[in-house]
């Protein structure tokens, strides 16, 4: 089923383009991976699905993008937002308890009953794979956790107030090997009840996860295929020069 | 002789910079000689929770808590109009304005700084003191609350440019965070921006403050200068600024009035010090934060 139907999407920040003619699926259910060297357009493409792009004074878009069959423009922007949530490069744990980070969503979306919000907290902690790490010690500051840990909890965080979709923008990037490898777990499980598209900067990082990855460059979508037929049979040179190393 | 313009260059750079803690520590001390030279004749109890100002009768009086409370009730009043307005602009501008309204806003800002504070008392004077006088129906419109009035203008740019550098600075990751979990504008500026915020705004408010206790002429031209205990805002109140302001010519040298004028001098001192202080606390922490 498709969750995400993307048509002839165009995007310029002023006079510079970065996205160029895309058109795309993203099933529900699945891993995307989003592969491509620099400036490919790949964040851009990422921040497009829940109009984070907006934020830059000088966006201009052409073309359309639909979540279950509605224009994205058309919905309200934070309901949007609240069913597409992002879990970012840098873990950025707010400087509140463990606790107090994973429930700040809910509480702001107006969630006031102690129960329920201990619930979601759990769940959401559960979810991202990181409760039993953390559950005696909901109390302390977040700024205590681990790298790999203070980027799932961004995960639970994003998890609280229930999303459709999470997109991830490079969330490894800062993470070492071990820590990577949670993360990755985290997401394989997460597929089975959300959408996810992943950014990525390692290509091995998409090989290991992705259900199909598409491969940006230049603010073109040069190929959308499985991920094992893209890693061992791309149909495109420049796909094969990219993911063998040869430049990016 | 290169070596030896080298050095020359240093050691006036150095005396330079020396230069401005020496003048202060000479200020200081000249201020303590004169002032404390008051307690031979008044001891300092007496001094700050004495009752009544008659500096020129026989004995002088020299009890300067109607100075101290006329200067805080002006201060509170100029705070209560200036910190909620200051911070709710610096907002608007950092954070909903867009470009144009933006500079503009910034250079009327900068430009309400320039305006000298007698010209501002002139105004005050006027404008306000009418208005006040006609609309709460007094005998006279030289009050308090026209001097909080006319002080809140004058603390604004102070507050409004500091809180919209502590704006600013907080980190743009912050508000995509908040802004990409579903939060509305209102949301993200309530719940991250002004707590992120938050030591910059407080230190932007206290130095907004600062401004408000050292200023003399405005509030001279325009609170009545009356040395009694206030007790509403709509009755002329001095202040210790303008105590010194207008008495300093005509007291005796050496006399206790001349000390007592000093010895204002020294508790204006040690206010604005503390508040600077405290000020720089607030901003210090921030840095450490981020």
């Amino acid at each position: 089923m498709v969750k995400f139907n993307i048509n002839d999407l165009n995007i310029w920040f002023g006079s510079a383009q970065a996205l160029k003619g895309v058109s795309m699926k993203i099933m529900r259910n699945e891993i995307l991976s989003v592969i491509g060297p620099a400036n490919s357009g790949k964040t851009t493409f990422l921040r497009m699905l829940n109009r984070m792009n907006e934020l830059h004074p000088n966006f201009k878009m052409s073309g359309e993008v639909e979540l279950d069959g509605r224009r994205t423009s058309e919905l309200d922007v934070e309901s949007l937002r609240k069913r597409v949530g992002t879990v970012f490069a840098l873990p950025l744990p707010l400087p509140l308890s463990i606790f107090d980070n994973v429930a700040y969503g809910v509480r702001m979306h107006g969630l006031k009953s102690k129960a329920a919000t201990s619930d979601i907290v759990e769940r959401s902690l559960q979810e991202a794979y990181l409760w039993d790490e953390v559950k005696d010690r909901l109390g302390t500051s977040a700024f205590k956790l681990s790298g790999g840990q203070q980027q799932r909890l961004c995960i639970a965080r994003t998890l609280a107030v229930e999303p459709e979709v999470i997109l991830f923008d490079e969330p490894c990037s800062g993470l070492d090997p071990i820590s990577t490898a949670k993360v990755e777990d985290a997401m394989l499980k997460l597929k089975v009840n959300y959408t996810i598209v992943l950014v990525t900067n390692n290509v091995k990082q998409a090989a290991r996860v992705g259900d199909r990855t598409a491969f940006f460059l230049s603010g073109e979508l040069i190929e959308l295929d499985i991920t094992d037929k893209m890693f061992t049979a791309p149909s495109d040179h420049r796909t094969e020069g990219y993911i063998s190393g040869k430049f990016g | 002789m290169r070596k030896l313009k080298e050095f020359i260059i240093e050691k006036l750079v150095l005396i330079s910079g020396l230069a401005s803690i020496f003048f202060v520590i000479l200020i200081f001390l000249f201020l303590l000689k004169e002032g404390l030279s008051l307690f031979k004749f008044v001891n300092p109890l007496q001094f700050l929770a004495g009752k009544s100002w008659y500096p020129i009768s026989e004995p002088p009086q020299l009890g300067i808590l109607p100075l101290i409370l006329g200067s805080l009730v002006v201060t509170i009043g100029a705070a209560a109009i200036s910190i909620p307005i200051g911070v709710a602009c610096a907002l608007y501008i950092s954070e909903i304005a867009p470009g144009k309204i933006k500079e503009t806003l910034k250079g009327g800002i900068e430009l309400l700084a320039a305006i000298p504070s007698v010209v501002l008392g002139f105004i005050g004077m006027i404008t306000i003191v009418p208005w006040i006088k006609h609309i709460f129906n007094l005998p006279t419109g030289l009050t308090a609350l026209a001097g909080s009035v006319m002080l809140a203008f004058m603390a604004m740019p102070t507050i409004v440019s500091i809180a919209e550098d502590a704006l600013y600075s907080v980190p743009r990751s912050y508000k995509e965070g908040a802004l990409a979990m579903g939060a509305t504008h209102w949301q993200t500026i309530w719940r991250v921006m002004l707590p992120a915020a938050s030591s910059g705004i407080l230190a932007a408010v206290m130095l907004g403050i600062g401004r408000v206790i050292g200023e003399t002429m405005a509030v001279m031209m325009i609170t009545g200068n009356a040395a009694v205990i206030p007790t509403t805002i709509l009755q002329p109140v001095r202040t210790l600024t303008a105590t010194v302001a207008a008495e300093m010519g005509e007291a005796v040298v050496g006399s206790e009035h001349y000390f007592a004028l000093f010895a204002i001098g020294i508790v204006l001192f040690v206010i604005s010090f503390a508040i600077n202080v405290t000020a720089d606390l607030f901003l210090h922490r921030e840095t450490k934060k981020i």
